[in-house]
């Protein structure tokens, strides 16, 4: 009953006059951001940053935070009446959310992506409410190989969960760590691959990576597919959003299950996208109608945008208790907390309660004001969407240009983003994953200081990392992930042998 | 650098690409090897070297890239995807070009004059926009950026000779 006592505090702090101007004004910004090519949750937040290094920090990290909730509601718009997923965790919407918009059930489909949205995020939330104490009170007992082993876990989680070839996660992921390497060594006071050029002193900051490789390099790929805007009307009226919310509780089951998929997927590294392609079919697997999945049916729509928001709003747990980051979004956010000088982590619940609770209470209220105001304004989004690209692109990039330069007032970073900006075109078409990236290079300094911390504590011996039970089965809990791939990969292949030729082999 | 089998003449392969990146990870990973070995990754006296992690960094990433490589040198035959076409190829170039010119702008001019100068051209050449909206929409934005950055936020942004004349 303590955390409800806290909770209550935390609305206290968030529920001013002033914290629900900017709430308001992050969740309008968000869905702008979500409803915009090249702009997501991650560089938008990135991008705004700085301009809330003047305001106290907690009504900074609310208004950021709500950015991050409307782009996760923003995107499912641009999925269903443009069939152009505006955010990669909603391209699952788009399957059936589009062919729903153009039978002429915009409106519910919209109804039922954003109801269950909200019902993703809103559970996730109760759940970080129950759990995010316990895990920051256990956490205040982690050494230094306790930290690296969970580290070592959200990496590996990575690699045995992602969608992209096990390989290319380890090159993508291995790069970031080698850029968090550039620079001052903090330990040993040496300079580490800067090869006598000044600019690289400072090393790479991961908010200009974000910035160029989500916002340019979006930028790059939508010019390449040449899209144009062509899409249905979005009109919403409180009667068919009436009729669709008495349809939904019929789907309990799969809501259920997208949100045990969303929460598990945010808190383990999987993140939102992983986890909206999964629930998607599982609903299709699971449901009765599965073989109309496609063709325009509402529970297609409610699987991947459920567990989208479970796993985009528990991607905050780990960020909050641990200082580990269950997405590139949280990183970003991660990355102003340690701006604002709060050290996110166990502590943080001990010396800042004011600061936690009050976040914790906005997800609360930013998740009923997003849903309230993505419904009433849809049609001015819609209309947003169709101001051509020859205008929207190059004002993207200025904006992504100012948002690299604000970081550090500095224009090698601008020029650095261009440069990650080619980087993420050329990733993101040879299928490298850019998520574990951002995360190497945020979380670099903190698993290398981890790691040495733990070497010098056993003197080089690897087998600190197997000395007592919890650090020792978070670690072989990480190897098996890591190895999943190559596991899963034996399995299906002494599976398939023994007949000669494959059967029924689903390549979905 | 298309292979000769590759679709139409210009397209560019995907193997070619695969193969070029994948060899920019190796020498990513060799540098950071090297420079590792440079600052030393062994054990002195107060603990381990500057280079200890990111040696073992460095291996995996050279590991990784000679994997691709590798994979893609087999494959190679197989792999007759084309990576983009030439004509998709060119709204890219029209669209990185511009935006490298600009942020090259940005130091010479600062950044109003450069955001005015790159979308009203983007406007006209690519958007086949009117003098009047071009010119509309291209002031316009950097002078709600003046405000909103310069006035209401207090952050100052790049400035070039043109301020300075007007006094900021």
């Amino acid at each position: 009953m303590e955390d409800v006592g806290n909770l209550m505090h935390g609305f206290a702090v968030a529920l001013t006059w002033k914290n629900l101007l900017f709430m308001l004004v992050g969740i309008l910004l968000g869905v702008l951001i979500g409803v915009l090519p090249g702009l997501g949750g991650a560089n938008g937040v990135a991008i705004l940053l700085p301009l809330t290094f003047t305001m106290s920090p907690t009504s900074a990290i609310i208004m950021l935070s709500c950015i991050y909730w409307g782009a996760l509601f923003g995107g499912a718009i641009t999925s269903i009446l443009f069939n152009i997923p505006g955010e990669p965790w909603s391209v699952a919407t788009t399957f059936d959310g589009y062919p729903m918009a153009q039978q002429g059930r915009a409106a519910e489909a919209m109804t039922a992506a954003f109801t269950s949205s909200f019902v993703g995020a809103f559970f996730a939330v109760v759940m970080i409410t129950f759990l995010a104490p316990l895990i920051a009170k256990f956490a205040l007992r982690f050494g230094p190989p306790e930290f690296f082993a969970v580290q070592l876990l959200t990496f590996c989680s990575f690699v045995g969960m992602g969608r992209e070839p096990p390989i290319k996660t380890i090159a993508s992921m291995m790069l970031g760590f080698a850029l968090a390497a550039v620079g001052l060594d903090t330990v040993t006071g040496q300079l580490r691959m800067t090869f006598g050029f000044t600019p690289l002193l400072q090393g790479f900051d991961f908010l200009i990576a974000v910035i160029g490789l989500f916002g340019l390099g979006e930028i790059l790929i939508t010019m390449e597919e040449g899209l144009a805007f062509k899409g249905k009307g979005g009109r919403i009226n409180p009667a068919i959003v009436l009729q669709t919310w008495k349809q939904l509780p019929q789907y309990w089951a799969t809501s259920l299950r997208a949100i045990l998929i969303g929460c598990w997927m945010g808190i383990t590294p999987g993140g939102a996208t992983p986890a909206s392609f999964m629930s998607y079919g599982m609903a299709k697997r699971m449901s009765k109608n599965g073989a109309k999945f496609g063709e325009g049916q509402i529970e297609g729509v409610i699987a991947p945008e459920t567990a989208a928001h479970a796993a985009g709003t528990s991607a905050l747990l780990p960020m909050l208790t641990l200082g580990i980051p269950g997405s590139p979004t949280a990183a970003v956010l991660l990355g102003g907390l340690l701006i604002w000088g709060l050290q996110p982590g166990p502590l943080l619940f001990v010396e800042k309660p004011d600061f936690v609770w009050g976040l914790i209470a906005s997800m609360y209220l930013g998740n009923i004001a997003g849903l309230i105001i993505v419904l009433t304004t849809v049609p001015w989004w819609a209309a947003i969407l169709r101001i051509p690209f020859a205008i929207i692109a190059p004002v993207i990039v200025v904006i992504c240009a100012i948002g690299a330069y604000t970081v550090h007032n500095n224009m090698f970073d601008v020029y650095m983003m261009v440069v990650f900006g080619v980087l993420g075109y050329l990733f993101k078409k040879l299928k490298y994953p850019l998520a574990p990236l951002v995360l190497a290079l945020v979380l670099g300094d903190m698993a290398e200081t981890a790691f040495r911390q733990s070497m010098l504590l056993s003197k080089g011996q690897i087998g600190i990392f197997w000395s007592n039970p919890l650090v020792g089965s978070i670690v072989t809990l990480a190897l098996v992930l890591l190895a999943w791939p190559l596991v899963s990969r034996v399995i299906a292949a002494l599976r398939t042998k023994p007949p000669s030729r494959p059967v029924g082999a689903d390549v979905s | 650098m298309a292979g000769p089998e590759a679709g139409a003449r210009g397209d560019i392969a995907t193997r070619w690409v695969e193969l070029v990146v994948a060899l920019l990870f190796v020498l990513a990973g060799a540098i950071v090897i090297v420079d590792s070995l440079r600052v030393g990754i062994t054990w002195a006296e107060d603990g381990p070297r500057a280079g200890y992690f990111p040696f073992y960094i460095g291996c995996l990433l050279t590991f990784a890239g000679l994997y691709v490589t590798v994979e893609t040198l087999l494959r190679w035959k197989k792999i007759d995807t084309t990576f983009v076409t030439r004509d998709r190829l060119k709204p890219v170039l029209l669209m990185l070009f511009p935006s490298i010119a600009f942020v090259v702008l940005i130091a010479w001019l600062g950044i109003y004059v450069a955001s005015f100068l790159y979308i009203g051209a983007f406007m006209l050449w690519q958007g086949k926009y009117g003098w009047l909206p071009a010119l509309g929409v291209s002031a316009g934005l950097p002078i709600v950026l003046f405000l909103v950055f310069e006035k209401w936020f207090l952050v100052p942004l790049p400035k070039g000779p043109i301020e300075h004349l007007l006094g900021f």
